[in-house]
Parts: C-alpha cells; sequence; structure tokens
C-alpha cells in the first residue's frame, strides 16, 4: 500500500515533468506532429499510392499505427532523457534527493511523464492520421495495452541514459544511433514477411518489431508475431529496464559524489 | 534531550583519493544557532553534502533526531530543510511552483503548499516574483527562494550552506533577523559561513573545521573570551608627531595612521588620554580586522599538523 506521503511526491513529481513538457510545447509536441504529418504526406500520399497493397491494407492504413507508434518511441524517450538529465545538469534534481522521496517514486514520476508525452503526441499523431486515411479498430485493448507498455518502457531508456549523459550531446547518442535504425528496421515502413529469411530472423532480435506488430494488430487485426510473444517481451524489456534504473538511481551513479 | 544532529567520526574520501573529511564529530543540541566555520575547501560543504544524503560518505555515523541516516534515512531527511551553496532550483520554473513542487516531495498536500508558499514568499519579500522564472531573480533573491523552499515541509532542523554569500549588507541583515525568528520559534539552525561576524552575531555554538578536521567545538561565548586583545586602527591628522604609547604594543604605520593592541584588562581610556597629552589628535579608529578571523587564524596555525 503506498502511503499518502509517497502519493503525494509521485503526484508532484507527474506535474512537474507535464507541465514541463506542457510550458514547452513548441519544442515537444509541434515537432512530432510535423515530421510525422510529412510521413503521411510522402510515404502515405504520394508514394503510398504507387505502393498499392501491404498486408491486405491499403499503404498508407498499413503504416498509421507504425508511426504513431514511432513518435511514441522517441517522445517518451526523449521526454526523460532531456528533463531528467537537465534537472542534474542544473541539479534541481537534488530537490528530490534531500526530501524523503523513496527511488522507486522518482523512477516511477520520470517514467510517468514520459509516457504522458508519448501518449499525448500518440494521440495528436493519430488525430492528424485522420487527415489522410481512415481509421479502424480492432481491438482497443491490445492498442491501449501496448502503448502503454512501449511508452514505459522508452521511458525507462531515457532515464537510464539521463543517468549515464555527462553532456547534452550524450543523451541524443542513443535516439539517433540505436533508436532511429531501429525503428526504420522495426517494421514501421513494411510487412516483416516479406524481407529473406535470414532478415527475417535478424528482425526478430529488434525489439521495436514486437511493438510495432501488437500495436497494428490492435487497429488492423494483422500481425507479423505472436501477439503473446509481444508483450511478453515488453514485460521483459519493462522488468530489466527498471530494476537496471532502480538500481543506478540507488548508487547514486550520477547524483551523488 | 537526543541532539538535533549528532555526527561521530565522520569520513569521506573522494574519487581520486581525496580526503577531504578525516573523522568529524559533532553534536548540535536541539533549538542551537550553529555556526561551522572554516576556509575555502576546509570540508564544510561535504559535511552537510554526507548529512542531506547528496554525499556517500566513506565511514562514521549521522543521526538526526537519533535516527541513523544508514537505518532510517526518509526519516532523518523529513526533518532537514537545505539550503545549499550553489543555486539548485530549476531556472525555468516559477517561484510558486518551486516551492509548491518541493512541499511536494515532503508529502505536503498541494492547498497547503500554496498557502505555505504564500506565506514565506510574503516574508522573504518574493510575492511580487511568484509567477516569474527563478532565472529572472537577482542573486539576493535567489539565495531567499532557496531558504523559502528550504522551509516549505516545516523542517525542525535547517542547514543553511553560505546563506549570505553575495548578499548584500542591508539584506544580510534582514535575513540574519528572520533567521533568528525562525531560531526563536525553535527550529535548529545550523550555518556555515565566510562572513565570521555572522557567525558572532548570530550563533551561540560553534564548530571550526579546517583540512577535513574540528579544529575548535565550543560556545561563541567561551570562544571569545579566549580572544582578549583587539588591534585598533587609530585614523590621525596628516604629519602627526610619532606618538609613543607606555603599557601598549603599538605601531606607527606612516604619518597618519597608528595601530594599537589593546588587551581587554586594559581599556582605550588610557590611549586617548597618552596621545591628548602628548597633543595627538584622533580624527577616528576602526578595528584592524574581525577579532574572530584573528582568533581563527591563530586557531588553524597551532594546529596545523607537522606534515
Ligand atoms: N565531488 C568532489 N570530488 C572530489 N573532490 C571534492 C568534491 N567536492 C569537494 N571536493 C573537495 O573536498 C574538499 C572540501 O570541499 P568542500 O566543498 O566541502 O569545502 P567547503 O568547506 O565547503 O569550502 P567552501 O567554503 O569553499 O565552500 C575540497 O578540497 C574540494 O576540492
Ligand atoms: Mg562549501
Amino acid at each position: 500500500m503506498m502511503s499518502s506521503t509517497n502519493f503525494i511526491a509521485l503526484k508532484s513529481i507527474l506535474h512537474k515533468e507535464v507541465h514541463r513538457f506542457m510550458r514547452i510545447w513548441v519544442q515537444t509536441l509541434v515537432p512530432p506532429a510535423i515530421t510525422i504529418s510529412l510521413y503521411f504526406v510522402i510515404f502515405g500520399s504520394l508514394i503510398g499510392s504507387r505502393i498499392g497493397q501491404m498486408g491486405g491494407f491499403d499503404y498508407m492504413s498499413f503504416i498509421v499505427p507504425g508511426l504513431i507508434m514511432m513518435s511514441v518511441i522517441t517522445n517518451s524517450y526523449s521526454n526523460v532523457a532531456s528533463s531528467f538529465f537537465s534537472a542534474k545538469w542544473q541539479r534541481n534534481v537534488e530537490e528530490m534527493l534531500v526530501a524523503p522521496v523513496p527511488n522507486w517514486v522518482i523512477v516511477a514520476g520520470y517514467v510517468g511523464g514520459g509516457m504522458s508525452r508519448g501518449i499525448l503526441v500518440g494521440c495528436i499523431v493519430t488525430l492528424i492520421a485522420l487527415f489522410f486515411t481512415d481509421i479502424q479498430i480492432h481491438n482497443i485493448w491490445v492498442i491501449l495495452l501496448t502503448v502503454s507498455l512501449t511508452s514505459a518502457v522508452f521511458a525507462l531508456g531515457g532515464l537510464i541514459n539521463a543517468v549515464f549523459a555527462g553532456s547534452f550531446d550524450d543523451i541524443s547518442i542513443i535516439p539517433t544511433f540505436v533508436l532511429t535504425p531501429l525503428t526504420y528496421l522495426g517494421g514501421v515502413f513494411y510487412s516483416i514477411s516479406l524481407l529473406p529469411p535470414f532478415w527475417q530472423g535478424v528482425s526478430q532480435i529488434n525489439p521495436i518489431v514486437y511493438m510495432v506488430n501488437a500495436f497494428r494488430y490492435g487497429f488492423l487485426g494483422i500481425s507479423d508475431v505472436e501477439l503473446s510473444t509481444a508483450f511478453t517481451v515488453l514485460g521483459i524489456f519493462i522488468i530489466g529496464l527498471w530494476a537496471t534504473a532502480m538500481y543506478l538511481i540507488k548508487k547514486g551513479i550520477g547524483l551523488r559524489s | 534531550m537526543t541532539p538535533a544532529l549528532e555526527i561521530k567520526d565522520l569520513q569521506k574520501i573522494y574519487k581520486g583519493d581525496f580526503h577531504a573529511l578525516k573523522g568529524i564529530s559533532l553534536s548540535v543540541e536541539q533549538g542551537d544557532f550553529f555556526a561551522l566555520l572554516g576556509p575555502n575547501g576546509a570540508g564544510k560543504s561535504t559535511t552537510i553534502g554526507v548529512i542531506t544524503s547528496l554525499v556517500n560518505k566513506t565511514s562514521g555515523t549521522v543521526k538526526v533526531f537519533g535516527h541513523d541516516i544508514d537505518k532510517a534515512l526518509e526519516t532523518a531527511k523529513s526533518f532537514i530543510g537545505l539550503v545549499p551553496q550553489e543555486f539548485n532550483f530549476n531556472q525555468f520554473e516559477s517561484l510558486t511552483r518551486i516551492l509548491v513542487n518541493q512541499a511536494g516531495y515532503y508529502g505536503v498536500e498541494r492547498n497547503i503548499a500554496h498557502k505555505r508558499a504564500e506565506k514565506y514568499l510574503k516574508q522573504l519579500d518574493l510575492w511580487e516574483k511568484r509567477d516569474t522564472p527563478a532565472r529572472m531573480l537577482s542573486g539576493g533573491m535567489k539565495r531567499r527562494l532557496m531558504i523559502a523552499r528550504a522551509l516549505m515541509h516545516e523542517p525542525k532542523v535547517l542547514i543553511l550552506d553560505e546563506p549570505t554569500a553575495g548578499v548584500d549588507i542591508e539584506l544580510r541583515r534582514s535575513m540574519w533577523e528572520f533567521l533568528r525568528e525562525l531560531n526563536a520559534e525553535g527550529i535548529t539552525i545550523i550555518l556555515t559561513t565566510h562572513y565570521l561576524e555572522e557567525a558572532e552575531m548570530l550563533c551561540r555554538n560553534i564548530a571550526i573545521i579546517d583540512n577535513g578536521q574540528i579544529v575548535e567545538n565550543t560556545s561563541m561565548k567561551q570562544l571569545l573570551a579566549t580572544l582578549d586583545i583587539e588591534t585598533f586602527i587609530l585614523d590621525l591628522p596628516a604629519n602627526s608627531i610619532q606618538a609613543t604609547l607606555n603599557d601598549f604594543s603599538y605601531r606607527q604605520i606612516d604619518d597618519h595612521t597608528l595601530e594599537v593592541d589593546v588587551k581587554k584588562t586594559q581599556g582605550l581610556n588610557s590611549v586617548f588620554a597618552q596621545l591628548s597629552e602628548q597633543g595627538v589628535q584622533v580624527l577616528s579608529m576602526r578595528n584592524k580586522s574581525n577579532r574572530l578571523e584573528e582568533l581563527f587564524v591563530r586557531l588553524v596555525a597551532n594546529k596545523e599538523p607537522a606534515a
């Protein structure tokens, strides 16, 4: 049972985090909306019409879930990475460290903030998508569960990144060199089944493949992977990353000398 | 009564083998107004860092109102309000948000926190700035903001690391007044300072730390009593004659400045009497340096380890 002190502390961190990205909405909410609109225009409308069908759906409908997922992933990650790093940089992270806030509340608060931004941007992108195509929903619960778990995974990733980061450059390295490639190769733009067998095998070690496909299943009812496998992968990542984040904060890595 | 703060044999070795604290022991009684004094790099902030869990200690124990930070860290933390040496708030947030969030970390409900924020912002003369981003405050205002922040959860002990650094005289006095009132309300106050007169003005007990070690830990009164010589600088008219003073050690610095060492038992009357006998006029007079500073220099020099 959570004590009321911890509950209020958690609410405060969440409140602070949500207020942060809302305050700087021009930097946090507008760019993903523009980027994803461009994807819709270029891949969906211009090129998509020539590609024809993918997985039994027109190309635009096929990529919409993947593009929503892509924006959820980048935004939940970068929200926590920038926010926590800047709290370290400005040293206001000490406000939490001196207070009787348990580590799990700190982790949960930041992750909750990252999830909020990821999911909010996901909603914005979904609205934009409605200008380009109709969106059907096959199973809303799969959609909600996948988006929540995925945003949690990447919010945790962003937190761990920020803990180790020593400069602002360090929080853009992982998104540029790891997240973006994994996302592009994660079945956002194509069905894995189109790949030669070898590359299909390689794709199976890319966790984003599972997230994108589970999410797409929620909308279209099609998936390149088993749903149960996808949720197992998500679960394992959340547990592993949560444990890592807790360990790092407890040790005070990058926080206490 | 349990001490507000009890430190035993505290050691801190920073990464790279720097021995910043070499076995500090201290006890601060509840309700005390305590000064931790020492030169740059003595280990004051490190000590405070360990107490507030911003620095991992190497060994030793710290108890806050009897709660060991190794065993009951969260309880210990809840008693402490910290005003750190460096600004450490989010520069982009408004004052009110900074205060209300901080209260939240201690479990204070938002509506109560808003009332408290108003109270302290008004008391510390920051109310007008409540919606301003913190980075737009002046240095003195930022200090006061950190004091307000430290009080939001109504701590029992307030620890201030050089709260008046970079604060003008007038503001410093009003801060002193504010701290005295807090102390009168029963809050234990521990402060570090470089303004030695500050410790003398405010504090009842004092520890002097140098090079990671406590070199003196006593009451202010006793400390001042051991200081029996005071040096005065007398300003004389230009081209004054060489004066002679019996029973005093003195130095004629130039033709219009005289320095005199006066023992507590001697008093100043005799200095003036002798000078007027010789027809030397005294235009003005001031202390050569802070008494505490002299004392400090002496203490540290005496206890300097041989190596
Ligand atoms: N994070 C750190 N890593 C390594 N050494 C440190 C660290 N922080 C402080 N030190 C060293 O420890 C010693 C004590 O520093 P500390 O900040 O406690 O001094 P201080 O008494 O607060 O000085 P000041 O009056 O200048 O604030 C200094 O020599 C300092 O260089
Ligand atoms: Mg210091």
